[in-house]
């Protein structure tokens, strides 16, 4: 968000922020940030961050200045080559800004460990290809994987976390059925699982439903809807506007690797912008309380 | 429906594993008692007592020879689940990254300049096989395009068919009459000249390379994801993976500098594994070292007694491996097609 736009989306998520520990919830619940200062401070923000791929590559993304309230969901559109991934690339520490910073929890984030960076931080990847027919259970356990040593096996009550999680996202069933026999929903419910069971306060989400129908779209949506409300910060990017318009407490809005607009939902999906985005004519109408994008004939 | 496909119960898995090694311990047993002497096939356990012979038969070649089968087994069953799942890609072996191809130019090498003394060979072919792998490291490094994964798969190619070609220099070199024949037999691989001094030499270096990647198996199935995934998981993808090969390699390039060029093993057994136990790696793992050694020891079994002469294990690995591959291939297909 701008920063006025990240204090309201703060104010407006601020009960969930201070009684994160309580929201979640069993044993999957969000750990608390150490020290209520951390509690106040943006779940991530990106400070003047600009990106190129090599020495002479054309920047990806430009003075990029965004914070991300605690608690809250945030899409992050824009259409193709925008530089939605590399801003989740750089959220999640695989990429290294070129300038500027990237802040979690208020601290930098070169300040964490790659094992404490994962215990924060979650991702959700587009597709989840998986080279070797594990279980859903094992597969969801993989999500142990920061909370465990180079040598550590995990253990009854990791296998706990991961049957819980599994129940959060109704795919208790399916535990013992190989990963690549599910559809594509069911697969992505089950990455959703994996960071759940992985315990991180945010959660960094690729495109979730690009290849999904419109009944495991809503699936995955409900789900991530769930995590939102629980006090977990979700992040995720798209192209469809209607998935930012669905779930989003607040858009960011990218263009060639600039922000546009960071703001609340309401407030970004405009039919001036939007058009101004994707190049061509654009309308939002409200259904429902909320704004529903529908592109021109 | 194998337990691969349907994920796998771990009690019925668990089951299976022990099971496993049940059957290990019984064939290293009955291949104790099989040899031709005093006839074909069994020696009679009485033999023991009251034949010399038998007895320094049983306890001085065939011992040996079973630990080194089992070494070599449990090696190249186990390295080749690994790679197979660092690598992501369920057709990788570790004839893989310029190891095998390293390990033959190495002991040819010494065949044809060093004297071809048994020592220099294997020193030679370990030396080599490592090298082959720290060369493919080294050019995956240099590639600029393409994640880890397939820039060690370009690298590993690159380097395993220059070093053949210089393999094939070597032996275009070499004595027809005597060095030739020493590399074609060396290639061909065999666990015929193995002997207590051997298993003393390689169980140092194989048993830990083995422990280590026992302790690190439920770390194999986080490596087995894409990097950015493995990443966000809190793993150093790259590291720990180039940790893993370096200890798989090592302890191949110990087994394959005493027995030559055994073929398939670490191709087909890490699939047999999977089918039985399933793919987490916390039992495919140990699955592919057990059902290695009974496929190697199984093999030179049948080396050393269907004839009166020694049949090169290689050779017999590599037939049976393949048979089983297309099984395994057409099998597929059918299932496809229905």
């Amino acid at each position: 968000m701008s920063a006025k736009g990240a204090d309201n989306a703060a104010d407006n998520v601020a009960h969930n922020a201070a009684d994160n520990a309580q929201i979640g919830g069993g044993a999957l619940g969000i750990a608390p940030a150490v020290g209520a200062w951390v509690v106040r401070a943006p779940a991530l923000a990106l400070r003047d961050v600009s990106f190129t791929y090599g020495p002479g590559a054309p920047a990806v993304l430009s003075d990029v200045s965004i914070e991300v309230a605690t608690g809250s969901i945030t899409a992050v559109l824009g259409s193709n080559g925008s530089g939605k991934t590399t801003l989740l690339r750089l959220l999640l520490g695989l990429l290294k800004p070129t300038t500027g910073t990237v802040e979690v929890e208020g601290r930098p984030q070169h300040d964490y460990s790659r094992r404490d960076l994962s215990r924060r931080v979650g991702l959700v990847p587009q597709s989840e290809p998986v080279a070797f027919e594990l279980s859903v259970l094992e597969f969801a356990l993989l999500g142990r994987a920061p909370h465990l040593g180079l040598l550590d096996q995990p253990g009854p009550a990791d296998r706990a976390l991961a049957i819980e999680a599994l129940d959060r996202v109704g795919l208790t069933a399916l535990q013992h059925r190989a990963v690549p026999t599910l559809s594509g929903g069911e697969a992505q419910l089950a990455t959703i699982a994996r960071a759940l069971v992985q315990q991180s306060v945010i959660l960094l989400s690729d495109e979730p439903t690009s290849h999904l129908d419109p009944a495991n779209t809503r699936l995955v949506l409900d789900v991530l809807r769930m995590l939102g409300r629980e006090g977990r910060t979700v992040v995720f990017t798209t192209h469809d506007p209607n998935l930012a318009a669905a779930i989003a407490d607040q858009v960011v809005l990218l263009k060639q690797g600039r922000v546009l607009a960071a703001a609340s939902t309401a407030e970004v999906l405009t039919t001036e912008r939007l058009s101004a985005t994707y190049g061509m004519g654009i309308e939002v109408i409200q259904l429902r309380g909320r704004p529903l994008v529908v592109p021109h004939s | 429906m194998s337990a691969e496909r349907r994920g796998c119960d771990e009690r019925r898995a668990s089951r299976r594993l022990w099971a496993i090694a049940g059957l290990l311990f019984v064939c290293a047993l009955v291949s104790a008692a099989l040899g031709r002497y005093p006839g074909p096939f069994l020696t009679p356990p009485a033999a023991l007592f009251h034949d010399e012979l038998a007895r320094n038969l049983i306890l001085n070649l065939r011992v040996p020879r079973i630990l080194a089968a089992l070494l070599l087994g449990a090696t190249l069953g186990g390295s080749g689940a690994v790679l197979q799942m660092v690598f992501r890609n369920p057709l990788v072996d570790s004839g893989f990254l310029g190891v095998s191809p390293g390990a033959a130019f190495g002991a040819s090498l010494a065949i044809v300049f060093l004297g071809g003394a048994p020592a220099a060979v294997q020193g030679s072919a370990a030396a080599f096989a490592l090298l082959g792998m720290a060369a493919s490291y080294l050019i995956a490094q240099r590639i600029r395009f393409g994640d880890w994964v397939l820039r060690l798969v370009l690298a590993g190619i690159i380097v395993s068919a220059t070093l053949s070609s210089a393999t094939g220099a070597l032996k275009y070199l070499a004595d027809p009459l005597k060095q030739l024949p020493d590399i074609t037999f060396w290639m061909l691989g065999g666990l015929w000249a193995i002997t207590w001094r051997d298993v003393l030499h390689i169980a140092p270096v194989v048993l830990p390379c083995l422990v280590v990647l026992h302790l690190m198996r439920w770390r194999l199935n986080v490596l087995s994801l894409r990097d950015e995934t493995a990443f966000s998981l809190g793993v150093a993808p790259g590291r720990e993976r180039l940790v893993i090969v370096v200890v798989a390699v090592a302890a191949t390039a110990a087994v394959v500098s005493k027995a030559g060029q055994i073929g398939w093993v670490g191709l087909i057994v890490p699939h047999i594994a999977r089918r039985l136990v399933g793919s987490d790696a916390r039992r495919a793992l140990p699955a592919s070292m057990l059902l290695g050694t009974i496929f190697v020891l199984a093999c030179d079994d049948v080396a050393r007694t269907l004839l009166n002469g020694e049949i090169p294990l290689g050779l017999l690995t590599s037939f049976v491996g393949a048979l089983f591959f297309l099984g395994v291939v057409l099998r597929r297909q059918a299932a496809v097609r229905s």
